[in-house]
């Protein structure tokens, strides 16, 4: 589903260049749950963006359903996102101003979902992570795991083939992190959603299907 | 999603309320500004009183009288020969009036002193000026003929000399002279400075006639045209007459330039000393009137766009978020554009409401006598005009710099 090949990426500042990530070559198949692990500063996250096409990798190809995605302009990159792609963030990002489900709406608001729909669609989402009850409530009035549940209700309510999750455990205490994954699974199986997840768990790794180990901007395993 | 934006913007404006207080306080005290300013200039322009015939009016105010050497010359208003024999009889005019400009007069009554503006005119004056009668009428040309030395007088004037006694036919001294009064009229405008006076009274009751016979002096000229389309060629009917003036004493003047202005080119012409010319320049008046605005209008804009810029950094993660399920660089200058316009909208109707206060202070406060400044569609039209440019010159820019954030730098809080 998604190819990597040959993937660098470099920062540069004033004085120095750091090579974020090195000749990467990575496969990610459809419908397959794959997590990355390593240690912090490894490139995970970085890799992770480009998957989601949130950053630009300064070399190498990137194919998408087998179409080359990195020739493309930033508005094609949204759209393709807004299609295809849901995100889950380590710190949930959820927008402070808008209630839970206005939160879960906004990937429909870049798409031509009339009003009702996108709501009727929002409001599904929150009931497959079991949040309907708080569905008008603020991001500031939740506990940690209902923001995550929150964030991944928006991550699927537009039905993407991809998601991907950056540490979405990390900052949850381990039964939150177990019903996060719980739902994960679920979604994996039953609609057979690839993911993406990085994480520094090794036992929310060992429940995935594949698990690729980077090290300074390496795969290594 | 038009729905979705105003939400937001909504949401944001009231959960931000330190922000929303300071940029409503900064639209709203500028746009105050910029309306009393508007209903300022609309009241000179489109006067509602006396001079609401103005868009089919010519005014002869002042001009120039050169000697034959281009030596010597007089600028100012001119005299009734002139008037009289050359601009009355212009072929296309409708009806022409001659008016002086008004004088203070000194009038002494039981109870103390009363000064009053004092205008001369003819009878024409009152078919071209429309005023309210309250009581009695005008000065009629049989009036004149006959020396009558009657007056109207306006409503101020009238509780100034008899309170709340009868003052139709009755007589009040002005200057010396003694008028009957003839009619009462409303207050009029100084700002409809061709109309404003306090009493008026037939130029014959002048206490000489030497004014007759004078090309410069303190008279002034109002040509009221059929239809507004007749005022270009009165405008050329009056060059035309300008090389054929019958002057007095060639000798010592033979020569008078100026124009018939409408009343942005009148304004023009006095603003910028255009007497010895036939065209004012109008149109650089306006230009320097918008440029004022405009800059004005800069400065706090300049002020909402860095509140609005450190307000939109705040927000980066939110872009980044938009930006990763999919809002385009697009998408996010409209929502910001909005929430920026909707703020201003909301500026803009406090500054309304701020400068219908600050009108009706202007008018109770006697600083511009028998001021009437009260809001109509027109300045609503153009405040709005003007929130819309100001709200477009505060956000177009932020949210500009927003769109270019990328998705991973708007995550990080807009840190590269």
């Amino acid at each position: 589903m998604i190819q990597l090949q040959g993937i660098i990426k470099k920062y540069r500042t004033d004085r120095i260049e750091t090579l974020a990530l090195e000749d990467i070559d990575l496969h990610v198949k459809r419908g397959e749950f794959l997590s990355v692990m390593g240690p912090s500063g490894c490139g995970k996250s970085t890799l992770l963006n480009i998957l989601g096409l949130l950053d630009i990798p300064d070399g190498g190809t990137m194919t998408i359903n087998e179409k080359e995605v990195l020739a493309q302009t930033a508005n094609q990159h949204a759209r393709f996102r807004n299609q295809h792609i849901g995100f889950i963030f380590q710190s949930f990002h959820l927008v402070p101003d808008l209630t839970v489900v206005d939160n879960v709406e906004i990937p429909l608001l870049y798409r031509k979902v009339a009003n009702k729909e996108r709501r009727q669609r929002a409001l599904h989402a929150l009931e497959q992570v079991g949040l309907t009850p708080r569905t008008n409530h603020y991001p500031t009035q939740l506990s940690g795991g209902q923001q995550q549940r929150v964030a991944i209700a928006r991550a699927i309510v537009g039905e993407p083939d991809i998601i991907l999750a950056d540490e979405p455990t990390g900052n949850l205490d381990s039964q939150m992190g177990d019903e996060i994954m719980d739902i994960l699974t679920t979604l994996n199986k039953q609609k057979a959603t690839s993911i993406v997840m990085v994480t520094h768990d090794q036992l929310k790794a060992d429940q995935t299907n594949r698990i690729v180990r980077m090290f300074d901007g390496r795969v290594v395993d | 999603m038009i729905y979705h934006y105003i939400k937001t913007s909504l949401k944001v404006l009231a959960r931000r309320k330190l922000f929303t207080a300071v940029s409503l306080f900064g639209v709203g005290f500028t746009l105050i500004v910029l309306v009393v300013v508007t209903a300022m200039i609309d009241h000179l322009l489109f006067p509602t009183g006396p001079e609401r015939n103005h868009a089919r009016t010519l005014i002869v105010e002042s001009m120039v009288m050169r000697s034959p050497d281009r030596g010597s010359s007089r600028s100012g208003q001119m005299g009734y020969r002139f008037l009289s024999r050359h601009v009355k009889t212009l072929p296309s005019a409708h009806r022409v009036s001659i008016f002086s400009e008004t004088d203070s007069a000194l009038s002494f009554v039981p109870t103390g002193k009363i000064s009053s503006e004092m205008m001369h005119t003819d009878a024409e004056y009152w078919q071209i000026f429309e005023f309210d009668f309250i009581e009695g009428e005008a000065f009629s040309q049989q009036d004149m003929s006959a020396g009558n030395m009657v007056a109207v007088i306006n409503q101020t004037t009238r509780r100034n000399f008899f309170g709340d006694n009868p003052a139709l036919g009755q007589e009040i001294n002005i200057d010396g002279q003694s008028f009957r009064v003839k009619g009462i009229v409303r207050d009029v405008p100084l700002i409809e400075y061709h109309a404003y006076s306090d009493v008026w009274v037939p130029i014959t009751t002048y206490k000489s006639t030497t004014y007759r016979e004078a090309m410069m002096g303190d008279f002034r000229a109002a040509i009221l045209a059929e239809k507004s389309d007749d005022l270009a060629t009165i405008k050329a009917e009056f060059q035309a007459m300008l090389p054929l003036i019958d002057f007095p004493d060639p000798k010592q003047y033979n020569y008078m330039n100026g124009g018939a202005d409408t009343r942005i080119e009148l304004l023009a012409r006095d603003m910028f000393n255009e007497y010895d010319q036939a065209e004012s320049s109008a149109a650089k008046l306006i230009s320097i009137a918008i440029g004022l605005m405009v800059l004005f209008m800069s400065l706090p804009a300049i002020n909402l766009i860095n509140i609005n810029v450190s307000r939109i950094m705040e927000r980066s993660t939110e872009i980044g978020i938009r930006k990763a399920f999919g809002a385009s660089s697009r998408h996010l200058v409209v929502q910001f554009l909005s929430e920026n316009m909707i703020l201003t909208a909301l500026g803009g109707l406090l500054g309304y409401v701020g400068a219908a206060i600050v009108l009706r202070m202007i008018e109770s406060s006697d600083l511009i006598a028998y001021a009437d400044f009260h809001l109509n569609f027109r300045i609503f039209i153009v405040g709005l005009g003007l929130i819309f440019i100001f709200g477009l010159l505060s956000g177009v820019y932020p949210a500009w710099k927003m769109s270019r954030l990328s998705p991973v730098q708007a995550l990080r809080g807009g840190q590269a």
